[in-house]
């Protein structure tokens, strides 16, 4: 009982990543009905952004909060300047190869800026251990980041004129402009908030797993997952499927299959899900006219 | 008009491929082996993707099927090397078909994430201790290249040339036949109206199963090629960046066309390459920056352009005299 | 008096087809202007021309301003709401939601309750369903509410296309009266699209004919009203 319950609340922490990094990824598709493949690479790449800093001398919220503001500015700027030539495409190929052209040159920007070496990635929480020992001290402390952040961006979407004004947007953009909404802006700061996301995201998860580039491969799949399991048009479903996955991963790694297939055992659900109920949980099942 | 000059450029390109490896080393008489045996795949990928609309991002799990059938029956029941060919086919084939089945629910977005799990699950389900023996696990498997057979005054890398450019042919002329009938126009009705499509009759679900099968087919038998030419099958080798590399190479050799299988592959081998001597640090940031510009400027990919270019040719030198009143 | 709206020599596309061939009219400032015709005749195009939301040539003036090429929202800041075909309400939004994004572009909050309460004393059944979810209520609540989004965004002018449409002869009555309020209250000019010319006769001051993208008639209500052989022609009874 005593390990399964260290496995559920390690799982917890784990899944506050996936839960973040799906939330960004809902929060895109949901504005413009595309996934955005390269959004553990941007995490990635903001991770690192915040490691040059520290190693710089800066403290260490202080690098936090500007690695947020520079990502957030970052977001917006690809969005306008490298997808925006995109929006009025047909063709969902040609968004997808703009993601994987933007999925490259981030990771191998990040690689030959910071070379492949792994590094460690300092964490801001005390070492020892929370609630009887059944999380350490950065598991809590990550646990709470992530708890912070989803309830301000909750808040933020809920309670802000500017928040209605994005949502409103990515519901129907049409009616949207008849208010005088700028949608266009709406998808850029859409996608700054979501590369802001995707930030803490990575900071929070690189003193877990040593960063380097191709870190986060492994957390967008499980944070898809996770999305897909929620609902990929329910951001908040997307955050219950990622927390969710986190504690499925560490309850089959340990239990049922073995850390080996664990990450097959992620893709068998996002599979498994999509023949089900491709609506997840909590999404709404998209009825076509014919 | 139109078709002579096709054969014309059909068949100088074919005495061209001929003759190639008599004039270049044996380095780059490999390289063109493996150029045609990504074009059999992206063949392969043209035909689910481009023609049929099933997008996949799974691409590379079918070559690494393939790949390892191949490979497992050389190594372990010595089997002859074109022998595995047909395997690998009918294995791919089948597995294709098989995964094609609970797909048929899912559309684009969702079916490219459920094919990207393929692709992901792929070198992690081959290190599986449980095939260990028959897989090698994370060593994998290494092969012996073939000689030319009845004794044919060729070496191995021009033998394997030439195996190869017998298979594509094959291969290409198989798919051209199938996609200019009735079938290759019910692909395409399924992908453009699908909806409409089944209100003609045409069993859109068997269709696209079995088009998800013969697309894996090529994959395959590409698979088995490759294992053959890099004497060498290992988990690794099939990461899911090999799907990705399908699919940019098809994308930009341009998916809509069985010519674009061909410019695709050939991209795909030699511009990474390329871009490496234009930037030694950051070969892979310049590809990625490539790619975005041209999505922008030539989404139809190269066959696409070309065919464009050439319509617009044929219009001008036909424009002898110009026709006035014409509603633009 | 100069014309609020202005529409000159106004073409209009759909990709390649051209759908409105250089129509012109003129809304004047408080009154109300209806644009008649069939099935086809372009009549929702023109509201969709005039707030930029199709490719266009030609000329519009608001107060005397270019506005012809301009981004839909601009347009709309200038104080032109459009009420579109099909209401445009946000489905997933509460009621008062779809409101409050009726006075995105207003700065300030000052006025903004009151401006809710008056929203709310023409639709009481608004208020009643503050709470619920726009997608589920009734095509006339849907209706309601969308022309008190316009409202909220105390407009200049409004453009209301179909407003009748699939709603029962009782509620269409009692809605144009309510727009007749709203237009000698509030001051607000409007355009109004209609195939039920006779309701949109009763309550407007002018009136233009359109087919197939062109004018064919326009001149005050009472004598388009009168008129048999408009009527027979054009109007359909």
């Amino acid at each position: 009982m005593d390990a399964f319950l260290l496995q559920v609340l390690s799982g917890l922490a784990t899944g506050g990543i996936y839960a973040s990094l799906a939330l960004a990824v809902v929060m895109i598709y949901k504005a413009t009905h595309v996934v955005n493949f390269a959004q553990g690479e941007m995490a990635m790449f903001s991770t690192y952004l915040a490691w040059q800093l520290i190693q710089w001398g800066m403290p260490y919220w202080g690098a936090f909060f500007l690695t947020l503001a520079i990502s957030f500015v970052g977001g917006v700027a690809i969005e306008r300047i490298v997808i925006r030539p995109f929006e009025s495409h047909e063709a969902e190929l040609s968004v997808v190869t703009v993601f994987i052209g933007l999925f490259l040159i981030l990771n191998s920007l990040a690689g030959w800026t910071w070379e492949y070496t792994l590094k460690s990635f300092p964490s801001p929480f005390p070492a020892e251990a929370y609630l009887g020992g059944y999380l350490s001290g950065h598991q809590a402390g990550l646990f709470a980041v992530v708890l912070v952040t989803l309830a301000i961006v909750y808040a933020f979407f809920r309670f802000t004129p500017l928040g209605l004004a994005m949502r409103a947007a990515a519901e129907n953009p049409d009616s949207s402009r008849l208010v005088g909404i700028r949608v266009g802006w709406m998808l850029a700061l859409g996608w700054g908030l979501a590369a802001a996301l995707g930030a803490v995201a990575g900071i929070m998860v690189a003193p877990l797993v040593f960063l380097e580039p191709n870190m986060m491969g492994f957390v967008l799949i499980y944070a898809f997952a996770g999305a897909l399991l929620g609902g990929i048009d329910n951001p908040w479903g997307a955050v219950i499927g990622g927390f969710a996955m986190g504690v499925l991963e560490n309850i089959m790694g340990v239990y049922v299959v073995g850390t080996e297939l664990k990450l097959t055992v992620a893709l068998v659900i996002i599979i498994g899900v999509l023949v089900v109920k491709p609506a997840g949980m909590f999404g709404r099942t998209v009825v076509t006219r014919v | 008009m139109k078709l002579d000059w096709r054969i014309a450029g059909l068949a100088a390109a074919f005495i061209a491929a001929c003759a190639l490896p008599f004039f270049v080393s044996d380095y780059r008489t490999f390289q063109f082996t493996l150029v045609m045996v990504y074009a059999i795949a992206l063949l392969g990928l043209n035909i689910l993707t481009g023609f049929n609309g099933q997008f996949t991002l799974g691409h590379g799990a079918f070559y690494a099927i393939g790949s390892y059938t191949a490979a497992i029956l050389m190594a372990h029941y010595d089997v002859p090397y074109w022998a595995t060919l047909p395997a690998a086919a009918a294995v791919c084939l089948l597995a294709g078909f098989l995964f094609g089945l609970p797909a048929l629910r899912l559309e684009g977005l969702f079916l490219a994430l459920a094919t990207l799990s393929l692709a992901v699950a792929m070198p992690s389900i081959l290190k599986w201790k449980g095939i260990g023996e028959l897989t090698g696990g994370v060593q994998g498997l290494v092969l012996t290249k073939p000689d030319a057979p009845f004794g044919l005054p060729l070496n191995q890398d021009e033998w394997l040339y030439f195996f190869t450019l017998a298979v594509a042919i094959v291969m290409f002329v198989l798919a051209w036949n199938l996609l200019r009938g009735r079938v290759g126009r019910a692909i395409v009705a399924i992908r453009d109206q699908p909806i409409a499509a089944r209100a003609m009759g045409i069993n859109t679900a068997l269709y696209k199963s079995v088009t998800f099968g013969v697309s894996a087919m090529y994959a395959g038998v590409a698979g088995a090629l490759g294992a053959i030419a890099v004497q060498f099958v290992a988990p690794d080798s099939f990461q899911v960046g090999l799907s990705f590399v399908f699919l940019i190479g098809a994308v930009i050799g341009g998916i809509y066309s069985i010519s674009g299988a061909v410019f695709g592959a050939a991209f795909v081998l030699f511009v990474p390459h390329i871009s490496e001597g234009i930037s030694r640090a950051a070969p892979q940031a310049i590809f990625g920056a490539f790619l975005i510009v041209f999505m922008f400027v030539m989404p139809v990919g190269i066959a696409g352009f070309l065919r464009l270019a050439s319509a617009w040719a044929r219009r001008r030198i036909q424009r002898s005299s110009p026709v006035r009143g014409e509603a633009s | 008096m100069a014309a609020l709206l202005e529409a000159r020599e106004l073409h209009a596309f759909y990709g390649p087809t051209h759908v409105l061939h250089g129509v012109s009219f003129a809304i004047e400032a408080g009154g109300i202007t209806a644009l008649l015709g069939a099935n086809g005749a372009g009549k929702t195009t023109s509201l969709r021309a005039l707030c930029g939301m199709i490719a266009t040539r030609g000329e519009v003036l608001f107060d005397g301003r270019p506005v012809r090429g301009k981004a839909t929202e601009d347009i709309v800041r200038l104080g032109v709401a459009h009420v579109p075909e099909g209401r445009g309400t946000f489905a997933s939004l509460s009621v008062e939601e779809n409101l409050r994004l009726g006075a995105y572009t207003r700065k300030g909050r000052d006025g903004l309750d009151a401006d809710f309460e008056r929203v709310y004393r023409y639709f009481p059944r608004l208020k009643e369903r503050y709470r619920q979810q726009a997608g589920t209520l009734s095509g006339g609540e849907q209706q309601m509410l969308a022309v008190s989004r316009a409202l909220m965004m105390r407009p200049r002018l409004m453009l209301l296309d179909e407003p009748s449409f699939g709603l029962a002869p009782l509620l269409v009555q009692a809605i144009f009266d309510i727009l007749r309020a709203i237009n000698r209250d509030e001051k607000v000019a409007m355009l109004l699209v209609e195939q039920n010319a006779a309701q949109a006769l009763d309550i407007a001051d002018h009136a233009y004919v359109l087919e197939t993208g062109r004018v064919m008639m326009s001149g005050p209500s009472a004598e388009i009203r009168s008129d048999d052989a408009i009527r027979r022609s054009y109007l359909g009874y």
